[in-house]
Formats: structure tokens, C-alpha cells, sequence
């Protein structure tokens, strides 16, 4: 009998209310609903999460690496694209 | 029987299950189908054995005879454990281990709920924690029970066997004697009629979204809630106590 592959999701997980969520890795599964559940008892053993996005790796659109100068280089150059001239109150949290 | 005995009683066969059905899933650890499972399974085991040891530790502070969790898990000889035959059963393949986790935690799903409103505060706290835990194991164990009997031929006809096979154990779980009774009229704990009612409903759901057949009610084993256990029982118990028997009060 051929040993099927479970297909590969991506894992991304809200750490707390307020943040958004972050890539913590991937897991296999059969189905979605599985691959929910494995994300929640892989990656949320030690209480890391409130939140679980689980999506099929294969679904994500991902940028090319040898398209890198392209897509990123020309950002490097536009120092006013950043908001640093600006004062931050004390009260703005997680910036 | 005094109440307060057959509460210590009560208390300590619950402990009795989730020792026995997490020494059983312990049993599976490195022989899961993937990591994934692994993780699970192992996670689930210990959420079990955790529930044993608060269910041990309030037991022996009520009994007030100095015993502590270890001398009941590792100290008593094999008719002391009131545990319910359901949960010693071997693991056989996966889709026993998946028939045999589906029927008890939909019934311990209910009676932990069930027991969080009950008169004993400090029963019910520990109902509130445990209830938390298993309503998560259902969810996946009847996750799998759909794939297995809703998957291939082979599958479906192996799950519908251990159906077949286990659904002799779940008369057990309603079958009220004495410490149940006692229980309900002092301790405003569980109604195993009310419980037995709910417990088919959402199993017939369960085994219904499977596409499996629930077997017909014949004859019921019992004997667990009395000491009076399986063949197999005492295998488990020898590798569960081995290491206390041979050294005993061993530490590390």
C-alpha cells in the first residue's frame, strides 16, 4: 500500500487578544478540521495562543525569492516611507 | 454506608477511570500514525493521569487517613480499582482506541458536567477543571470516528467491528448501585438515567455522521464499579505498579 502524504498547513497564532496573529509553524492533516486541532495541540500546549488560523500551504501565494531586488530593493532608498519623524506617545502600545 | 464514605468511594473511582484510560493511551505513546497524533494522544493521556491526581489527592484528604495519590495509584491490588471495564480494554487498532475513546468521554463529558453542580464544592471544582479537557478529547476522538467509519471500505468496516465489539461495556457506565445513589440523594450529583438518555442521543449523532450503525443493546458486562475486572486488567496494573512494587517509595 502507497503512503499518502497528509498535505502541509501553515499555522498562525493570535498570542493574545489585541495582537495579530503570527506564523508559529506548520502541521500535516487530512482535512481542515484536523489540521485546527493538530495546530492546537502542537503549538498551544503552553498556553501560547487564543486564536488559531490554520491555512493549506499550498493556497498561499508567496512572493519568488529571485524576484527579491525587485520587489524589495527599491523600498531601502525611501527614509520618509518611515513614520520616525514623528513623536510616539507613551500610550501607543505595541507599535 | 455513611455519605461521606461513598463520596471517598465516588471520588476515587473517578480517579480510577482516568488513571486506567490514561495508563492505556501511555501504552500508544511512539506508535502513533503521525506526529501530529502523537502529540495529541500523549497530551491527552496526561490531562488524564492529571485528573487522577487531583481525584486521588482530594479522595485521601477526605478519607483523613494519611493516604496520598501514589498509594492509590500504586499501592492498591487489582479488585480496589472501581474503574469502568470500558476503559481497560486493550488498545487494539486505532479505530479501538477511537471507539473506546468516543464512548466513554461522550459519557464522561456528561457526568462531569453534571457533577459541577453537585453539593460537594470540592468535586465539582475538579468536575470544572476535567469537563474543560474532555470536552476537547470528544471533539477529536468523534473527529476521528467520522473519518474512519466515513473513509474507506476497510476503515469503515473495522470501526463499525470495534463498535460492535466495546458497545458491550457502555451499560456499565449507567448501571446506578449504591455509591451512585447515594451520591444523587445526599450530594445532588448526576442522574445516570438522565445521563444514559443524553449519552445516546449524541452518540447516535456521532455514530450517524460516521455512517456507522449502532449495535443493538444484548448482553452488558459489568463488574468494574465492583473490583471485578477483565483479563487484561491485570497486565496493565503489573506494568502500572512495577516500579513502586519493586522499589518501593522510589523517587527520582
Amino acid at each position: 500500500m502507497s503512503k499518502h502524504e497528509w498535505p502541509l498547513y501553515e499555522v498562525f497564532i493570535r498570542s493574545k487578544s489585541g495582537l495579530s496573529h503570527r506564523h508559529a509553524g506548520s502541521v500535516h492533516a487530512a482535512d481542515d478540521e484536523m489540521a485546527l486541532t493538530n495546530a492546537r495541540d502542537t503549538y498551544t500546549r503552553r498556553k501560547e495562543g487564543v486564536s488559531i488560523w490554520v491555512v493549506r500551504s499550498d493556497q498561499i501565494v508567496a512572493s519568488d525569492p529571485a524576484e527579491t531586488s525587485a520587489f524589495f530593493e527599491p523600498a531601502e532608498d525611501k527614509i520618509y516611507r518611515h513614520p520616525t519623524f514623528y513623536e510616539i506617545p507613551d500610550e501607543v502600545e505595541n507599535l | 454506608m455513611t455519605p461521606d464514605a461513598a463520596l471517598i468511594r465516588y471520588v476515587t473511582r473517578l480517579g480510577d477511570n482516568s488513571l486506567i484510560l490514561g495508563q492505556r493511551m501511555i501504552e500508544l505513546v511512539a506508535a502513533s500514525p503521525e506526529l501530529e497524533e502523537e502529540l495529541a494522544n500523549a497530551n491527552f493521556a496526561l490531562d488524564y493521569i492529571g485528573q487522577a491526581r487531583m481525584l486521588y489527592t482530594y479522595a485521601g484528604e477526605r478519607e483523613g487517613r494519611g493516604r496520598g495519590e501514589d498509594d492509590f495509584a500504586f499501592l492498591r491490588p487489582e479488585h480496589e480499582y472501581r474503574n469502568l471495564l470500558l476503559v481497560e480494554q486493550p488498545n487494539g487498532h486505532f479505530g479501538d482506541s477511537t471507539v473506546r475513546a468516543v464512548l466513554f468521554e461522550s459519557f464522561y463529558v456528561l457526568l462531569l458536567d453534571a457533577l459541577t453542580r453537585c453539593g460537594d464544592e470540592g468535586l465539582a471544582g475538579i468536575a470544572a477543571r476535567a469537563v474543560k479537557e474532555v470536552r476537547y478529547h470528544l471533539k477529536h476522538s468523534s473527529q476521528w470516528l467520522v473519518r474512519l467509519g466515513d473513509g474507506t471500505e476497510e476503515s469503515h468496516a473495522r470501526t463499525q467491528q470495534s463498535l460492535n465489539d466495546l458497545w458491550r461495556y457502555t451499560g456499565e457506565m449507567f448501571a446506578s448501585d449504591d455509591i451512585d445513589k447515594i451520591m444523587r440523594d445526599e450530594f445532588d450529583g448526576p442522574d445516570l438515567n438522565v445521563v444514559a438518555e443524553q449519552w445516546r442521543k449524541a452518540v447516535a449523532a456521532i455514530v450517524s455522521a460516521a455512517t456507522l450503525e449502532l449495535p443493538e443493546d444484548g448482553w452488558m458486562a459489568s463488574g468494574g464499579k465492583d473490583g471485578r475486572h477483565t483479563e487484561h486488567f491485570g497486565f496493565l496494573l503489573a506494568d502500572l505498579q512495577y516500579m513502586q512494587r519493586t522499589y518501593p517509595g522510589a523517587t527520582w
